[in-house]
Parts: structure tokens; C-alpha cells; sequence
């Protein structure tokens, strides 16, 4: 298949986890989150038990979607910031490495100009980690753990 | 794509209902929803018209209990059925690992039914998948209404690598949780092989 399979190991999920906790910190922002492209939720730090992280994961990963959609069209590589304005709360949308995005919100407590520098910063970091996962993963005898799973195992699953 | 996070110990799969205009791709995960077992699942998000159209995407997250210490979590979607909305379907089948072609049974529905099944074909090798490699499974829908072609057609017409298919009324369940078990055990499989989605 085209697409390599997405693979979290601890070490690179701590990387992440720090880089995602201090941005929180560092922008005042309530909730940071990275999804990958396909909707599935990476890392989240924050305020997150007030947010439906999951959902937000999915329309993110939809909207960027749409937009890179739209940059295509305009024969842009991509569209790899947003911003959304709200009456309480701003989110910021950053493509990282076009490979995962980066969620921002955050409230008055914070400033859009704070939000950009901080994250300018962040994805850089961010887009180091990916890099070495990625390798990682291309690396000859990473195992699935399915890899011995059996028919029994999947049938247990849907015994309900 | 399936995600499998050592971490968090879950393995994330994404599976999508595709079809034509008004199938009955929402009305299956509808009733998953209204079916699960709250602690199972997460929000349903439907992005529709005020005529309640899919005009983007439903999505339901939908968790199926543990394999070998791992939690396994699906992502189900559904594409926008109406023929206009190709660009948005093509954005959704990416990183898509198992299929789900619900056919409407309706005899005045099989070139709509042949259409989207092509379009399917055409929006996935334009992503590098081929159909015959990726976990596929078909259902009839609205096998309850009193003009439909039998399965035995629409099988014929439809099914011509005789994948796992189901006959089923959405809106009152039939077949329903028959046909996505199906493509579950479709995509596990596939995970074991270890070929990476």
C-alpha cells in the first residue's frame, strides 16, 4: 500500500507528550492536540477532559483535508496554517511537516501572535520527532504485535 | 492507515461506508450508534444539509474491546453519496483501511448502485489502493421495500469478487452489525499479516 502504517513507540511519544505540554504552557492556551492526518488523535495536553478530542481529532483532520483539497485546485502545495476566530475561543490550525496537525486553542488568556510564535517553534521540534519515527518504522523487523493474533482472538472480539 | 500506538496501547482503524445518494450509509451508523453500548463509543458527527444530506462526512468512533492487550478502536465514516460531492468523497478515503459498499436494492437504483461502485474503483486507485486488496464488503440495502432486484442479481452485477456480502434493512438494523463485524474481521486479518494497511 501506498501509505506506510503510523506507528507510536514510547521514546517518541514522550518527545511529543513534552514538546505538546510545554506549548500549553508557553502560549496559555487551553487545549494543544496533534492529529495525524487521517483524524486519529496523537497526543493531547490541557484542559482536554472539558473537549471532545476525539471529534475535534476527526473535523480537523477533515478540515485540513478540505483545504488541501482547495489548495490543489489554486495549484498551492497547501494551505498550512488556519485560524479560526470565535467569541470565547480561537483555534489554530498548523500542518506539520505535511504530515500531522498541530490544534491550538485558546482563549483571551492568549494572543494569536503568541500562539504563532510558540507554534513556529513547536512544529520544528515536532517535525524532528516524526522524522526519526518514521524511520523507525521503515526499519526492517519492526514487528506488528498482530502479527500472531489469531482467528479466535478476532472472534472474541465480536462475542458480545 | 492503521495507527497502532505502543503508548497509549491501541491499535485505531479507519473503515468507510461508501454508496450512492441516499443508500442508507447514514442510517447504518445511525443505528450502530443508537445500538452501542455508550461506554463503546464516542460522539456522532454529521456534517449534512438542513435537508439532512451528508454534505462531508458522518463519523462515529467506535471502540471493540481488546486483542492481545491492545485496544482496538474503529473510526467509521461515511462519503457523501450525490454524484457532485466527488471531491469531498475522495478526501475521505484517504488513509481508509477497510470498505463498505452499501448498495440500494431498488431496481431504479442499479445503474446508481454500478456508478458509485466504479467511482469507488477510480477514486481509490487514485490513491494507489486497488479495491481487490483492500478489506471489502458489500450489503444490500432496503431488502424490506417491494421493488427490489434479488440478491442473486445484485450479486451478479456487484459482488464479482465474490466478497463477503449481507443482505440488510438499515433502518431497523437488519444486517447491519452483520456487515461491519465482517469488515472488522477483514481488517484484524489483514493487521496480522503484518502488511501495514
Amino acid at each position: 500500500m501506498v501509505n506506510p502504517q503510523m506507528v507510536m513507540y514510547e521514546e517518541e511519544f514522550n518527545l511529543i507528550q513534552t514538546v505538546v505540554d510545554r506549548l500549553v504552557r508557553d502560549a496559555n492556551a487551553k487545549v494543544v492536540f496533534i492529529v495525524d492526518k487521517n483524524g486519529q488523535l496523537i497526543s493531547a495536553s490541557g484542559d482536554i477532559d472539558n473537549v471532545d478530542t476525539t471529534s475535534l481529532a476527526s473535523l480537523t483532520a477533515g478540515n485540513i483535508a478540505a483545504t488541501g483539497g482547495m489548495a490543489k485546485l489554486l495549484k498551492e502545495q497547501e494551505f498550512a496554517t488556519q485560524f479560526h476566530e470565535g467569541e470565547k475561543a480561537n483555534i489554530h490550525i498548523q500542518l506539520v511537516g505535511n504530515r500531522v496537525i498541530l490544534v491550538v486553542i485558546f482563549d483571551s488568556k492568549s494572543s494569536l501572535g503568541l500562539v504563532r510564535l510558540r507554534v513556529k517553534k513547536a512544529s520544528e521540534e515536532l517535525n524532528h520527532v516524526f522524522e526519526s519515527l518514521l524511520k523507525k518504522v521503515a526499519e526492517p523487523g519492526a514487528d506488528s504485535p498482530f502479527s500472531e493474533i489469531s482467528d479466535e482472538d478476532i472472534d472474541n472480539l465480536f462475542n458480545d | 492507515m492503521s495507527f497502532i500506538n505502543y503508548m497509549a496501547r491501541e491499535i485505531n482503524c479507519k473503515l468507510v461506508y461508501y454508496g450512492p445518494g441516499l443508500c442508507g450509509k447514514t442510517t447504518n451508523l445511525q443505528y450502530i450508534y443508537e445500538r452501542t453500548n455508550p461506554d463503546h463509543k464516542g460522539k456522532m458527527i454529521s456534517l449534512a444539509t438542513e435537508t439532512e444530506r451528508t454534505l462531508f462526512f458522518d463519523f462515529l468512533p467506535l471502540s471493540l474491546g481488546e486483542i492481545r492487550g491492545f485496544k482496538t478502536r474503529f473510526h467509521l465514516y461515511t462519503v457523501p453519496g450525490q454524484v457532485f460531492y466527488d471531491a469531498s468523497r475522495k478526501l475521505i478515503l484517504k488513509g481508509v483501511d477497510g470498505v463498505i459498499f452499501v448498495a440500494d436494492s431498488q431496481i431504479e437504483r442499479m445503474e446508481a448502485n454500478e456508478e458509485s461502485l466504479e467511482n469507488l474503483r477510480t477514486n481509490l486507485a487514485e490513491q494507489g489502493y486497488s479495491l481487490e486488496k483492500l478489506p471489502f464488503v458489500i450489503q444490500y440495502n432496503k431488502r424490506d421495500l417491494p421493488n427490489v432486484a434479488s440478491s442473486d442479481e445484485l450479486r451478479q452485477m456487484l459482488n464479482k469478487g465474490n466478497v463477503p456480502d449481507f443482505d440488510a434493512v438499515a433502518r431497523t438494523g437488519v444486517g447491519v452489525f452483520d456487515t461491519l463485524k465482517a469488515v472488522a474481521k477483514l481488517v484484524l486479518t489483514e493487521l496480522r499479516k503484518g502488511s501495514g494497511g
